[in-house]
């Protein structure tokens, strides 16, 4: 669905990204891990126009994706959270995911300035739709709560809801759990799982390795802007190089007790 | 009636100017919805305002075709330098459509043929009635009320919080700003062309830097949480200097001493419905 080919990134001499080849196959929850630093947020920015890659190809199902602007991606079918979560604070719940279905109310300037019944019904609709969505996150008692007031693990939730009004094929999912306590935690584990079993593909990058280990159908490790490792989640686990690049090598260790 | 046509005939101008200011500040609302700080608005007025001034005087059009001509060029004009400008934010923006304020009016300076130059346009026939302010008052309104309660709305509200999630939401974000730039100086021109028919006399100095912070104040002052904030902060700062003519000349310490305060204790502007509500709520109980 989503294919990654030979894409490298840099920013003047700093090559942040090299030669990264990522296939996330459609109907699957895909994992992204790998070390503070590695590339991985810069993956995404590239995947929804926020950064042109300095090489390589990037194809949404057989489409080019290289040069499109943010809203043309999204408009494909990608949507995408954030790490650092960007709701827009000062509307509600409700308006948030609402302005995510943009593109999805096509009504004309007559109808809009008339308000003729076309642009009611498609207003009325787009609100439904926004509740519904709100309820598979369970937000939707917030709903005409504003944003700004939410928890941070309810943010976000938000954010997964408003991501999900773009309708998208393909949801990008940066560090879901982030700052959320245990609880937080397993209940956006068992939401993935029902977005997931609603047809949607994800890609998610996250450090929580419980958490990656438990929901990915497959995952792969970057590092230093390289991948080191592709596989199913046992094969990861006991992937040598992926050991190392965590938790450092053996004679590091010894190296430092020396020093 | 006497009394309304003794008051009429002493505050027409005073009630007009009223409208045209409303609509000056509903136009730079548009952009500061968005999120835009653009400066520009008082030069639409005067592009406005010089087109609508040279049809009827120069091309003897009629009223109606003035008024669209004004609101036209404009327009055109805000399309045209809003294409590489807009990509900018915050003071660079204001920056550059300051610049291009001080652009406009040096043309009208050096184009004396057309514009009478320093010495301005004199003798613009009197065309404009009240309820033609009134009427274009309450459209724009209409308009807007409308605009914003639709998606469009919601697109300038959420590029204003975050342009880079407006984006990924779907939302031309370039476009979107274009529009909210377009339509800001489309009001303003129309505000420019009403407002020549009624004073007789257009000089370049009236669409220069003062005018331009004039109407940004009316709309930061009246808030622009609604668009009752803009309306409120035009009918204030227009009524303000000639309430304290009894101050004489301390009038203009005082005025600014009021703006300072409103500032001060309101800084979301007079025109705060969460505030509103918050006294309301203290009342009733």
């Amino acid at each position: 669905m989503l294919k990654l080919q030979s894409i490298s990134k840099s920013f003047g001499g700093l090559h942040v990204l090299q030669d990264v080849n990522i296939e996330v196959p459609q109907g699957t929850i895909f994992g992204l891990i790998g070390p503070n630093g590695a590339g991985k947020t810069t993956v995404f920015n590239l995947i929804t126009g926020l950064l042109e890659p300095t090489g390589g190809s990037l194809t949404f199902d057989g489409q080019d994706l290289v040069g499109a602007k943010p809203h043309q991606i999204t408009r494909r079918g990608i949507a995408r959270t954030f790490q650092n979560i960007r709701i827009f604070k000062e509307m509600s719940l409700l308006e948030n995911v609402v302005v995510g279905m943009h593109r999805h109310l096509d009504y004309g300037p007559a109808g809009l300035l008339l308000a003729l019944p076309g642009f009611r019904a498609q207003e009325r609709r787009a609100r439904e739709r926004a509740l519904e969505l709100l309820s598979w996150v369970k937000l939707e008692h917030k709903a005409h709560q504003t944003a700004d007031n939410l928890s941070y693990g309810d943010q976000r939730k938000l954010e997964l809801a408003r991501a999900l009004a773009t309708e998208p094929k393909l949801l990008l999912l940066d560090e879901p759990v982030a700052g959320m306590n245990t609880g937080e935690k397993v209940d956006l584990m068992a939401e993935i799982e029902n977005i997931k079993a609603r047809g949607y593909t994800i890609f998610m990058i996250e450090h929580d390795m419980r958490f990656v280990m438990g929901l990915c159908d497959r995952i792969a490790v970057l590092n230093f802007g390289r991948i080191i490792a592709e596989g199913l989640p046992g094969e990861i686990r006991n992937n040598p190089m992926v050991i190392e690049a965590y938790l450092g090598r053996e004679d590091d260790v010894a190296d430092e007790v020396q020093a | 009636m006497e009394w309304f046509d003794n008051f009429w005939s002493i505050y027409s101008n005073l009630v007009l100017t009223l409208g045209t200011n409303a609509l000056l500040a509903l136009s730079i609302y548009l952009t500061l919805s968005c999120g835009m700080l653009a400066m520009a608005n008082a030069a639409f007025m005067g592009i406005g305002a010089y087109t609508a001034s040279i049809l009827t005087m120069n091309f003897e059009m009629s009223f109606p075709v003035a008024l669209l001509g004004g609101m036209a060029a404009p327009m055109l004009v805000a399309f045209v330098i809003g294409k590489p400008t807009l990509r900018l934010s915050g003071v660079y923006l204001a920056m550059a459509t300051l610049g291009f304020g001080e652009v406009v009016r040096v043309v009208i300076l050096n184009t004396e043929s057309w514009t009478g130059g320093a010495l301005g346009l004199n003798g613009i026939p009197q065309l404009t009635e009240w309820w033609h302010i009134a009427l274009a008052v309450a459209l724009a309104l209409a308009v807007l009320f409308r605009l914003l309660r639709s998606k469009v709305g919601r697109a300038f509200e959420a590029i204003k919080e975050d342009e880079t999630a407006a984006g990924l939401m779907g939302i031309d974000v370039n476009n979107t700003k274009m529009l909210a730039f377009v339509l800001g100086a489309l009001l303003a021109g129309l505000a420019g062309a009403l407002n020549a028919h009624l004073t007789f006399f257009i000089g370049p100095n009236e669409y220069g830097f003062d005018r331009g912070v004039e109407i940004l104040t009316m709309t930061i002052l009246g808030g622009i949480g609604s668009l009752a904030g803009p309306v409120a902060g035009a009918v204030i700062l227009t009524l303000l200097p000639e309430m304290l003519r009894a101050f004489n000349d301390f009038r203009l310490v005082i005025n600014g001493v009021i703006l300072v305060l409103i500032v001060l204790f309101l800084p979301k502007g007079i025109w705060d419905p969460a505030l509103l509500r918050s006294w309301f709520r203290r009342r009733s109980h």
